[in-house]
């Protein structure tokens, strides 16, 4: 009987099943599509993190801001002493954006600290090389005053005008050649700059290759400059191998070419040598990521440390406006809607009941008990549910497809370049992200996971209960002798 | 047998109180017919939902072969409902969603009887007031009639002990109450139930061997010999 009246009752009355289904469906699309959303933000902003640091890097230690280190960089490039037209080079390998560095000592300070996994040391330079073509300038104009050969100037000539005398012509072209250079630690390469990226061709450095020649080349610098592996690159005055070919892993990467440690150590125009400028850091566990860095700044002298969260805070652009969008104001308004639904499908199915008063009534009057009439009103209640977890779904799905579809592309960007007080100095990979990469772009996906279909049909048999439970009260309130008087 | 003593019902609405029932003694022997008479909000339906175990008395007692209904729990007294007696309603009351066949069978639910053996009963319940083409109508594609038989098939199906009937013609137009009644009368002789029909049918009242009157609660019971 329970079946065939339930099967009746959803089958000739339809339109009000649907209602309340559809009233639910929308909570539980909703709910889907959100999380979908958000866990699609959460892998774009993983996204974002690990082309910044490296896949499987919990945090990085740099040294602590000192502002008594650095200064201008000065460079003697000019035109020769005798006056005549020249052309000058100079190749400099100078710390990237700035002269903190970490003696290569607390790479194994950080490795013995508590709840650290392993601990890699990496350097980042900048190779700039400088080449000028120097013209003299010449007097020329004013009243025969006599032509005196005056320096040009990087950028080109000066004149002072009021129909005085005029240099005119001199000038430098200078051709400024940059590219950065990271120097890793061959021996671990699971940890730091290079984990980012992988080999798309040729090999990376063995693990003997501490001091070897050899460099990889970040495959987009490796385009721009026609380099391939086999070629060979110089780098103050050495020549590198290129072993392979290294995409990171969504077009970001951390550094032009990459060297072995030791060599970007003793290549360096500053007194690098036993000096690091970031150190990678894999947790044992991401749960201890907190305190192995509380350790590590309690433990390490004059160590920054810096977590994938400091980070993902710092993370600006449309990708973290996004983000906090999907996981705040989407959250909210998901269990708002939800709730909504849940409400809305409560006092439906009372209504409905409160119209079925007289039925109902009536099959007490036959000597159902309570417990039966509120069973049928739970069953259909139920049922709905799942009809609305159905349709839900499939809303879900369906928002979720579009918003994939559409694929809206989020750029974030990291540090202090747009946020950071005027004069901050800048550290770690904030650094290096300030000088090379400031903004990664990545495409929003909407990833319909089992268990956020598992979620999804929770909520929808919860929402169908409590809309029963709803429905039932009511029903089993109901006095016979009450419902029959009721007229319709 | 019916045994009614002192039963008041009083409806308390508000301040207000309302004796439906003003202290009515009444005794129905078993297989005898009760026609119940009277002016409307007379206190008709209050007897009949007492009688049929839907409500209880203020005070008083109603029993039914020795039971006092008033002192059984909800679960008793619903199963005293499903097994004993058969109601019939002025406006049908069937469940609009079910066909002929499967209202019928919502009698059976609370005994306890299998699928099968409901369905047979049930289809030889509705061949019995002459519905037997109709089994699988809803019963929005039924007349007046034909539904308040369905509704008599329901009452019947179960073989209760009493029929109790709230103006089973109420709804009906002149020809079809003369065949409901009919239809009634014939059950009840046949199947020697415990009757009770309130109606405000005259016709039917002067021919009824027992007739009740309610006035203000107030019930009085005219005997009349058998012709
Ligand atoms: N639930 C209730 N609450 C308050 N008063 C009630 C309730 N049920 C019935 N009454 C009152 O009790 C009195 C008797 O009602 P009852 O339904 O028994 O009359 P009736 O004789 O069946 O009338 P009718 O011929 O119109 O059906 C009426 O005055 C009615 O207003
Ligand atoms: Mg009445």
């Amino acid at each position: 009987m329970f079946l065939t009246y339930l099967r009746r009752e959803l089958r000739r009355r339809r339109k009000a099943a649907l209602v309340v289904a559809l009233g639910l469906a929308l909570g539980i699309g909703l709910v889907i599509t959100v999380s979908s959303v958000a866990a699609g933000m959460r892998d774009a902003q993983d996204e974002v993190l690990h082309s910044l640091y490296g896949v499987g890097t919990d945090l990085t230690v740099s040294k602590e801001a000192d502002e008594s280190d650095g200064g201008p960089q000065t460079f003697r490039i000019g035109p020769g002493e005798d006056g005549e037209d020249s052309t000058e080079t100079d190749d400099r390998l100078m710390p990237l954006g700035g002269f903190q560095h970490l003696d290569a000592s607390a790479v194994d300070d950080v490795a013995a600290q508590d709840g650290v996994d392993t601990a890699v040391g990496a350097l980042a330079l900048n190779d700039i090389e400088f080449k000028g073509d120097f013209r003299q300038g010449r007097i020329a104009g004013g009243a025969g005053g006599q032509a005196a050969p005056g320096q040009g100037g990087p950028g080109g000539g000066a004149g002072d005008g009021e129909g005085g005398p005029r240099i005119e012509g001199g000038g430098a072209d200078i051709d400024v050649d940059s590219f950065t250079v990271t120097g890793v630690d061959v021996t671990r390469q699971d940890v730091g700059p290079l984990s980012s990226s992988r080999i798309s061709d040729g090999a990376t450095f063995g693990k003997n290759d501490t001091d070897a020649l050899k460099a990889v080349v970040d495959s987009a610098y490796a385009k721009d400059e026609g380099l391939k592996t086999g070629d060979k690159i110089t780098i103050k005055g050495k020549k590198f191998e290129v072993v392979g070919i290294a995409t990171a892993d969504t077009g970001a990467a951390t550094a032009n070419v990459y060297i072995p440690l030791q060599r970007a150590q003793q290549l360096s125009d500053a007194d690098l040598e036993d000096k690091v400028s970031t150190i990678y850091v894999k947790a044992d566990s991401s749960e201890d990521i907190p305190a192995v860095k509380d350790a590590i700044d309690e433990n390490v002298a004059g160590a920054s440390v810096t977590s994938a969260s400091d980070l993902a805070e710092q993370v600006s652009g449309n990708l973290s406006t996004a983000s906090n969008l999907a996981t705040n104001i989407g959250r909210w308004l998901s269990v708002v809607v939800l709730v909504a639904a849940f409400l809305l499908a409560g006092l439906l199915t009372m209504s409905a009941v409160g119209r079925r008063v007289r039925e109902f009534g009536t099959l007490k009057a036959l000597g159902w008990r309570s417990g039966r009439v509120v069973r049928q009103v739970m069953g259909e209640a139920f049922v709905n549910g799942i009809l609305g977890g159905v349709l839900g779904i499939a809303l879900g799905i369906a928002g979720a497809y579009v918003v994939t579809a559409v694929a809206p592309t989020l750029d974030a960007s990291v540090g202090p370049a747009s946020d950071a007080p005027e004069g901050a100095v800048l550290r770690g990979p904030q650094k290096m992200l300030d000088e090379a990469t400031t903004s990664v772009e990545v495409a929003l996906q909407a990833p319909v996971t089992l268990s956020v279909i598992a979620l999804a049909v929770a909520l929808a048999a919860a929402g169908g209960l409590i809309a029963g439970c709803f429905g039932g009260w009511r029903a089993a309130r109901l006095r016979p002798a009450d419902a029959l008087r009721r007229v319709e | 047998m019916y045994q009614l003593t002192g039963v008041t019902k009083r409806y308390q609405r508000g301040k207000e109180a309302i004796d439906a029932l003003a202290g009515v003694d009444l005794t129905i022997a078993d297989g005898d017919q009760l026609v119940v008479r009277g002016p409307t909000g007379g206190g008709k339906s209050t007897l009949l939902q007492l009688l049929g175990g839907l409500d209880r008395a203020t005070s008083g007692t109603v029993s039914l072969d020795g039971t006092d209904l008033g002192g059984l729990s909800e679960a008793a007294l619903t199963r005293v409902r499903a097994a004993t007696i058969g109601f019939v309603f002025q406006s049908f009351n069937l469940i609009p969603t079910l066909s002929a066949q499967e209202n019928v069978e919502t009698a059976l639910a609370p005994l306890g009887v299998k699928a099968a053996e409901r369905a047979r009963r049930a289809a030889e319940a509705l061949e019995s007031v002459g519905l037997a083409e109709r089994l699988t109508h809803l019963p929005g594609e039924l007349s007046g009639g034909q539904q308040q038989r369905v509704a008599i098939a329901r009452a019947l199906v179960k073989q209760p002990k009493v029929l109790l009937a709230d103006e089973p013609t109420g709804n009906l137009d002149e020809d079809t109450r003369d065949d409901i009644v009919g239809l009634l009368e014939g059950l009840w002789k046949e199947l020697g139930l415990t009757y009770v029909l309130v109606t405000h049918d005259s016709s039917i009242a002067k021919r009824a061997p027992r007739l009740a009157v309610i006035r203000k609660g107030r019930l009085k019971v005219t005997e009349r010999e058998a012709a």
